[in-house]
């Protein structure tokens, strides 16, 4: 078992450094080829030469490539000296450099805003795993019925709605038609009640989607573990039904869905986004649409390395959730 | 090697005449790396196939037995190269086809071919049983005389489905016409050679006859060679000319099939055949026939030392440990690596000690069956060794030990005779079994043991 | 004859009301349909049988004759891993050691399940939980019946693996069934079943997935602990073999019937069915000198929905047209007695059955 932690855990910082490296090739790699000058898009098209040329020495973008690899990489682990033209700027670590538009410096405001980010995450997928298990295994134990009927169609539209409909329909009808719920966002540390009722739409909106796939996926993997010998060597025994279930049955169904929970969490970012920019929520989504329209190439890579750290360790804890209900998994 | 231009797959006539040799195996090995760790290093081998001689000859049908893991079918996808084996050399009709690739492989497809254990996952469900079974003119780019759609009809009649049945899908088809459609692929080309996996393990006891019967129909009409890997025994006995006795990736003993049921010399294939229930009540229980092998087939990662078989086996001595001993022809028509063969003169008689795990294991065989081994081998010596005395052979062992002696262990028995030239051999380190053949010349008696079978021609199946 | 006319007469009366049988375990005209899209599988449809303790009943038939169902019919696993409307349907009746099963309360069947009955699989590796010990799988077979701490029941548990031979038992009782051998898994199987003691121990196809090597050291072990415990077995196989060496009755089945029934002896030697001949005749036998060709039984299995009338094994039987007035293909035979303790379900006469198997068909086996 330890061994296989430190095998994931290791495997998990060589893919750290892997995402790190292609990032930085992707965006400062990728705009040299296609003919975009970075320094230029820094300080604007109108500037000066002699301003785009001190921004270029500043940032380091004459240096090869390996060079300022090396100069990007050890900036989010040790920080960075931006000098040139006498001007000394200090950017501490992690050090995702500047932001081209507002020349902000990214880390800070990455982490002001992530939290609402992740809370609108996990909680969607604490809610969404709760009811899609719970309706899955309900529908597969009520198959053919009224009920398993009922829940499936209700997973399709859930898979097939896009966000910004449920999310504005349910804004529409429970927050402004009914009144019940006020939507409107209010900071953890002002008052929890307050940040609760303002993060419950968003939160059930975002997981009606996946709770939906989740369901379905629930109901086909637990209708095939019930058809499973040793399901009927639990009953064979005398086990009353529901332990069958319960200790049986749920055990190996959760298998295929924690290999699912690790991939979603990566693919959710996209999900949140437009969760957040439906309810005016102040995480990374709306930050990230500004960004990718202003092509602020520091925050864009500052968030996806924030996200791939965010995914890497989700898929770290999926994978030691594997192996402790999956005994075969320690040895591989 | 020449390929007949095909045009008619009807064409009976085959190249190699009845009774050459048409495979040849020397020292075949198969390894799977096991790789681990993020680098993948190779960290130790499943030793699958582990350096195997045989001789397959045109018109026989050569059986493979052996329980799970013991790299029959590992061996069947070696000499049909669907597989490449890591060492060894695998010729077919004397041209080497060891490490031919797919384009060279071509040409031989149609001579040799393949049929499954699972008729049901080995037909493309897709696909109707005519665009199966034509699959082998496509893609050889034979047309048969008078089309495809004859010759297929043709080959379905022969495997004795019903042609109009060209259309179907094979989920219409039982497990036993299914495999039935199998076979009419595998004919399709006209083989020389037909390798069966299992063919029958997956089929209901009254299809299995069917389709065994088939097999053997088929054989007679078209003088097809067979190779019938299986784990069933009695099914072996029964389509088999010979049979090869696999065990941990080794040949443990090849051999005649009259002579391996009646006089089996490996102790493992006495095992194998006592643990076979037989379908007689008057004989439940039988105790005194049976012989249990303790525990499990070790790793084929690490397999033991010396002889694979010792950690099993109730006769074990020092030498089974250090020293393989090599399949060596003990009789003709019979080869067996064994150090301490049952109906046989003993290959290592100086070696008397039996190992603290040969006494546990001897404890689960009944002392009737070990009684009887020791009878049967000093008495097999004593007339082998009447024989060869008679005929001045040079190398026979010079002592007689009378077959009323018999009471005790046979390695006890052999006690008595002084070491002489069969045993030394046997002990000097014959790590190569390719050498075998050579050895089995100069210490085998001439002088015809079984009578009946003779070296040159292959058995002829009793018809 | 009388045999049959009893079970005949529990069929359409309230169960319960039969007398209680004396036999420890008594089968009456069991039936087990399965309703699915393509119509009515009748698995079993009319089987009736006894079994005393101490003895062993074998089942012999090929796959899709209701062997199987049969045996999940008596556990009452019938319906298992059934949820939503299709059920199975089972009717007629199960005594076992006095109590009716069918009629019982389930909440008592249950509790008798893995207590008084308990059944061993074929394939052990997926019989077996993959995420659960061996001995975390054998101490909960054995709490559920018996009021015990964990650590009593796992003391059970490894006295249990010590009795079917597994070597270090203390500590081979924390390992996983991937970490087992396929033989080792069987062995671990069967001391899970008998951890409470069974009186009535079925064991489908138990061997099936084995070599041959480990299967004759899995048969021995059923037998001494049969021999050990008094408790009846239920052995059901495709292989004569494996019954040969075990059963001391035998019932042949055939689509969904049983159409042979006698003490092994007889049905070996003196098979009074066809369709036992053709199992016979099908078999290559080591024990024989070489037969020069196989007897197999022409066509394939019938279909369960569509069993063709008459006589199931007619389209397949050799002797379909002894009987006279094509009755073999209209009237579906009855098992009658042909011998002590014997029955067959065929329409040709005793005497042209004994002439047909001493002429034409035992020279040839």
């Amino acid at each position: 078992m330890l061994a296989y932690l430190i095998r994931r855990l290791f495997a998990a910082v060589v893919m750290l450094v892997v995402i790190i490296l292609v990032v930085f090739g992707i965006f400062f790699l990728v705009p040299k080829w296609a003919g975009v000058d970075i320094a230029t898009s820094f300080v604007g098209k109108q500037a000066d030469p002699a301003s785009v040329e001190a921004v270029r020495q500043k940032l380091g973008l004459g240096d090869p490539i390996f060079v300022q690899a090396w100069e990007f990489f050890k900036a989010i682990f040790a920080g960075r000296t931006y000098s040139g033209g006498g001007d000394v700027t200090e950017c501490a670590a992690p050090c995702f450099g500047y932001s081209f538009r507002s020349e902000q410096a990214v880390w800070p405001v990455l982490t002001e805003r992530f939290p609402v980010t992740l809370a609108l995450a996990l909680g969607a997928a604490v809610l969404w795993l709760i009811f899609g298990l719970a309706a899955g295994v309900l529908s597969a134990l009520k198959r053919g019925t009224l009920w398993d009927r009922g829940a499936m169609v209700v997973a399709l539209a859930g898979v097939s709605l896009p966000i910004y409909f449920t999310g504005l329909l349910s804004l529409a009808v429970f927050s402004h038609s009914l009144g019940w719920i006020n939507a409107e966002f209010v900071p953890l540390d002002e008052s929890f009640s307050g940040w609760f009722g303002g993060m419950i739409l968003p939160w059930i909106t975002l997981a009606f989607l996946y709770a939906a796939m989740y369901a379905r996926i629930t109901r086909a993997t637990m209708m095939e573990i019930l058809g499973e010998d040793y399901i009927r060597t639990a009953r064979a025994k005398g086990l009353k039904e529901q332990v069958v279930i319960r200790k049986h049955a749920m055990r190996s169904t959760l298998t295929p869905l924690l290999t699912m929970l690790g991939m979603d969490l990566g693919a959710l970012m996209g999900g949140a986004i437009l969760t957040e920019t439906t309810f005016s929520l102040p995480g990374l989504g709306q930050k990230v649409l500004d960004a990718i329209q202003n092509q602020d190439l520091p925050f864009i890579l500052g968030v996806v390395l924030i996200t791939s750290l965010a995914v890497l360790i989700a898929n770290l804890v999926v994978d030691v959730l594997y192996a402790v209900i999956d005994p075969r998994v320690r040895l591989a | 090697m020449t390929i007949p231009a095909q045009s008619s797959g009807a064409t009976l006539t085959k190249d190699a005449a009845p009774g050459e040799t048409l495979l040849k195996v020397t020292g075949l090995q198969k390894h799977f790396p096991i790789k681990k760790g993020l680098l993948q290093r190779q960290v130790g081998a499943v030793r699958a196939v582990d350096g195997i001689d045989f001789e397959v000859r045109s018109g026989e049908t050569l059986g493979v037995v052996g329980e799970s893991g013991c790299g029959k079918s590992t061996m069947g996808r070696l000499i049909t190269r669907l597989l490449e084996p890591t060492a060894g050399k695998v010729e077919f009709e004397g041209k080497d086809i060891t490490h031919l690739g797919v384009g060279g492989m071509r040409p031989l497809r149609r001579d040799v071919q393949m049929i499954f254990q699972d008729p049901y996952s080995s037909l493309n469900p897709r696909h109707t049983i005519g665009t199966i079974v034509s699959a082998p003119f496509k893609l050889q780019g034979v047309e048969p005389e008078g089309g495809v759609k004859k010759e297929v009809q043709r080959l379905l009649s022969v495997v004795g489905l019903n042609p109009e049945h060209y259309n179907r899908y094979p989920h219409e088809f039982s497990g036993g016409q299914r495999q039935r459609i199998g076979i009419a692929r595998a004919l399709a080309l006209n083989p020389k050679l037909v390798v069966a996996d299992e063919p029958v393990s997956a089929l209901d006891v009254s299809i299995q006859a069917q389709v065994v019967n088939l097999l053997d129909d088929l054989q007679t009409e078209l003088g097809l060679t067979y190779v019938i890997i299986a784990h069933d025994l009695s099914v072996v006995r029964h389509v088999s000319d010979r049979i090869a006795v696999m065990y941990l990736g080794k040949i443990m003993e090849l051999a005649d099939r009259d002579l391996l049921y009646k006089t089996p010399m490996h102790p493992y294939t006495k095992a194998l055949m006592s643990a076979v229930p037989i379908p007689d009540p008057a004989r439940r229980g039988a105790k005194s026939e049976r012989i249990l092998l303790k525990g499990d087939v070790p790793s084929p990662i690490a397999p033991p030392s010396g002889c694979r078989f010792h950690t099993r086996c109730w006769k074990a001595t020092q030498i089974c440990t250090t020293t393989e001993p090599p399949l060596k022809e003990l009789r003709p028509g019979q080869q067996v690596a064994c150090h301490h063969p049952e109906n046989f003169e003993d290959q290592a008689p100086q070696d008397v000690v039996l190992l603290t795990a040969a006494k546990e294991a001897a404890e689960l065989v009944s002392e009737d069956a070990l009684a009887e081994s020791a009878a049967t081998s000093a008495a097999v010596a004593a007339e082998v060794e009447a024989i060869a005395e008679a005929n001045d052979e040079m190398t026979a062992p010079s002592t007689v030990a009378a077959p009323d002696e018999a009471t005790a262990a046979s390695t006890d028995d052999v006690t008595a005779t002084s070491t002489d030239e069969p045993g030394e051999e046997a002990a000097a380190p014959a790590t190569s079994s390719t050498d075998a053949p050579a050895t089995s010349k100069t210490d085998t008696p001439e002088a015809p043991v079984a009578p009946e079978v003779t070296d040159e021609e292959p058995p002829a199946k009793e018809k | 004859m009388t045999e049959l006319s009893k079970s005949g007469a529990a069929v359409g009366e309230p169960t319960g009301t039969s007398p209680a049988p004396k036999a420890f375990l008594e089968v009456r005209d069991l039936k087990v349909h399965f309703p699915t899209d393509d119509g009515l599988v009748k698995s079993v449809d009319g089987l009736t049988f006894q079994l005393e303790k101490g003895k062993t009943l074998g089942i012999v038939g090929e796959s899709g004759s209701g062997k199987s169902v049969t045996s999940l019919g008596i556990m009452g696993l019938h319906t298992a891993g059934q949820y939503g409307k299709r059920k199975a349907q089972i009717s007629g009746e199960i005594w076992l050691d006095g109590t009716e099963l069918l009629s019982a309360d389930p909440d008592h069947v249950r509790k008798l399940r893995g207590r008084n009955m308990a059944m061993i699989f074929q394939d052990p590796l997926s019989a077996l939980h993959p995420y659960y010990t061996i001995g975390q799988q054998i101490v909960e077979a054995y709490r559920i019946h018996h009021d015990v701490d964990k650590k009593t029941a796992k003391r059970r548990a490894v006295e249990m693996l010590d009795r079917v031979g597994i070597p270090q038992p203390d500590k081979r009782v924390d390992s996983y069934p991937h970490e087992f051998s396929g033989g080792m898994r069987q062995r671990a199987m069967i001391a899970m079943s008998l951890v409470n003691n069974p009186e009535l121990l079925i064991a489908d196809e138990p061997t099936t997935a084995l070599d041959v090597t480990v299967q004759a050291q899995i048969l021995d072990l059923i037998r001494d602990l049969q021999k050990e415990f008094g408790s009846a077995v239920i052995i059901i196989t495709h292989d004569l073999g494996v019954v040969a060496e075990l059963a001391d009755d035998l019932l042949v089945m055939y689509g969904g019937r049983c159409v042979e029934r006698g003490p092994a002896e007889k049905v070996f030697y003196e098979p009074r069915h066809p369709y036992t001949w053709g199992l016979l005749g099908s078999m290559p036998r080591l024990d024989r000198d070489q037969q020069e060709r196989l007897i197999p039984v022409k066509g394939s299995p019938p279909s369960l929905i569509n069993l063709p009338s008459g006589c199931a094994f007619n389209p397949r039987c050799p002797y379909a047209d002894v009987p006279k007035d094509d009755v073999t293909r209209t009237v579906r035979p009855e098992l009658t007695e042909v011998g002590g303790r014997h029955w067959a379900a065929c329409h040709m006469s005793q005497e042209q059955r004994e002439r047909i198997w001493t002429e034409e068909i035992a020279p040839k086996l």
